[in-house]
């Protein structure tokens, strides 16, 4: 537990967000607020429209309805750009890395929305643009280092294996220096020594940083261990929203996961 | 037998027996390949950043000789008649990513492919509308001398043209392995929807990348125009450098040259050479039969991306 970091004010605030496919309804109604620097799971059943909400967040998906108040400023929906430049940055479930292209080029390209100088000085690669892309370097390295990824620098991220990309994926995220990060499935589908090294370096990414954390995982353990707050999602509706005790023991979070008996 | 020596042997005797007359052979393949390359670089620009297959790259260099011809007919001065083309195509960037590209976000390369073949017609038919259709002259002051080297004759245009492609082909090297942008284009090239996550604006990336290849064509455009003309045929020359996209990868600017040598060189030997023994005009399919060779053993061609499926 991390009780010593002192958590502030709201970041993020979503408001009444519907969304719908179609005739299916993702998203109902739904409000949370994220605060800064704080770890935050959203959990839920499959299909609870975790994903979606990410999505929301991040602009991917325009929501029917609701709002979403970040930093301050309110509006109906984001674009994935703008809300990259904002300070959010995020991991995809199914990993959305540049394949082709090394785990050095992945990373820079997390700087992309904080690099300035113009079109032409960048073409030529000359004078300011060559000592901001060195500045840009550095940063990456150092977070090659706190990856501990530095063996696989130049290796296109295509031949690493599942749990390195996830690290890369994060990496990318980090280079931004985000406000926000958003996590989708950190930890899917690794084992036991992957999944700790992935919460030491989201915990350290929180506590050096400062940086607001909210992730979506299945796995009960790992949430309970490292989220300081937890909403739960259930067929699009928000089912329950507190410390990871509490929702523990609440009787529609324990119906949800496993049912009701109708009898 | 008879077939045999004709296939196998007398063209190499042939070959033995004048050995001035081949190099002249294989430097005007080189010359020609070079051409051929600068075709294929457009589409290996649009190709690498967005993942769309150009049909209209060909167009393109033709709309772009078409302007410089006619701003250069109505008393332009040179210099200014390049700078008014270059501005020209890269309107045209802003235009195609506004009306083509942008509704068709997130469709199907084939779809987008189809769309570019609209472009095509589209193009060859406003530049004749708007700059006639006869065959015209192009002079831009290139030089055109032949000299001779240890009996092997040359011309000057056509190392013109070369050391402009040499030149063009450094510069994008550069511009795409070092620099942010190019990260950036190949990143889009790569996955859309986490370029737009890590903040890349997407619109951005096509209008300079068909800026880009917009500005290749027009020197293409030149390069072709000055030698041949300017007509309509100069929008058939993108045919000829589908082969050479196939040999040198669609992702690969090196390929794309040495994919244009190869057949340059390949196909005046062969029609030098091996020409008689089929009666002769076998440069306008040696291309397309090698090409169809690479397809069989190598589909990703010389230098294209490794195709690594993870199962």
């Amino acid at each position: 537990m991390n009780n010593a970091r002192d958590i502030g004010d709201v970041l993020l605030k979503v408001e009444d967000i519907s969304l719908s496919f179609g005739g299916v309804q993702a998203l109902t109604d739904v409000t949370f607020e994220v605060r800064a620097r704080e770890v935050l799971g959203i959990i839920g059943p499959n299909g609870a429209g975790k994903s979606s909400m990410l999505n929301v967040i991040n602009g991917f998906y325009h929501p029917d309805k609701g709002r979403i108040t970040y930093k301050g400023t309110t509006r109906t929906k984001m674009r994935p750009h703008e809300a990259a430049r904002q300070g959010i940055a995020r991991t995809f479930q199914n990993i959305a890395l540049f394949k082709g292209m090394s785990t050095l080029d992945n990373i820079m390209t997390g700087r992309n929305t904080m690099m300035h100088r113009n079109f032409l000085w960048q073409a030529l690669y000359l004078g300011p643009a060559r000592t901001e892309e060195l500045e840009h370097r550095r940063a990456v390295e150092r977070i090659i280092d706190f990856l501990e990824i530095e063996a696989i620098r130049k290796t296109p991220v295509g031949r690493l294996p599942y749990g390195l990309q996830k690290r890369v994926e994060l990496g990318r995220a980090l280079a931004a220096e985000p406000e926000l990060l958003l996590l989708d499935e950190p930890m899917a589908g690794m084992n036991l020594e992957e999944k700790e090294d992935m919460c030491r370096f989201i915990l350290d990414v929180n506590d050096e940083f400062g940086t607001t954390i909210a992730l979506i995982e299945h796995d009960m353990a790992v949430v309970m261990d490292i989220c300081d707050r937890v909403v739960v999602l259930d067929y699009g509706r928000k089912i329950a929203d507190g410390s990871p005790d509490a929702v523990r023991t609440n009787q529609d979070v324990i119906d949800a996961y496993l049912g009701v008996s109708h009898d | 037998m008879d077939l045999m020596n004709i296939l196998f042997i007398a063209p190499f005797l042939d070959m033995a027996d004048a050995p001035v007359f081949l190099a002249e052979v294989v430097i005007s393949g080189v010359l020609t390949g070079v051409m051929y390359s600068l075709v294929a670089l457009g589409f290996v620009l649009i190709f690498k950043a967005s993942g769309v297959f150009n049909f209209a790259q060909g167009a393109m260099v033709l709309f772009a000789a078409l302007t410089l011809v006619g701003l250069m007919e109505r008393g332009v001065p040179v210099w200014l008649a390049l700078i008014g083309t270059a501005a020209v195509m890269v309107a045209l960037a802003f235009v195609i990513e506004r009306v083509m590209l942008r509704p068709l976000i997130n469709q199907e390369g084939i779809i987008l492919f189809m769309a570019t073949i609209g472009l095509d017609f589209l193009l060859q038919g406003v530049g004749q509308i708007a700059w006639g259709s006869n065959v015209k002259v192009l002079n831009v002051g290139i030089p055109n001398k032949s000299f001779e080297v240890g009996g092997i004759l040359l011309n000057e245009f056509d190392l013109f043209a070369a050391l402009i492609a040499a030149v063009l082909v450094g510069v994008l090297a550069v511009f795409f392995q070092k620099t942010a942008i190019g990260r950036a284009l190949r990143a889009v090239a790569d996955d859309h929807q986490a370029a737009l996550a890590v903040g890349i604006p997407l619109t951005t990336i096509w209008v300079i990348v068909w800026s880009v290849a917009g500005i290749v064509a027009l020197v293409a455009g030149i390069m072709w125009g000055a030698k041949s003309g300017v007509q309509f045929s100069l929008s058939l020359i993108a045919l000829k450098s589908l082969p050479v996209l196939i040999l040198g990868g669609f992702t690969s600017i090196p390929g794309a040259i040495i994919g244009g040598l190869i057949i340059g060189v390949g196909e005046k030997i062969a029609e030098i050479y091996w020409g008689p023994a089929f009666g002769g005009a076998i440069e306008g399919w040696f291309a397309y039969m090698l090409a169809l060779v690479f397809l069989l053993f190598r589909p990703q061609g010389l230098f294209g991306e490794r195709i690594i499926e993870r199962v």
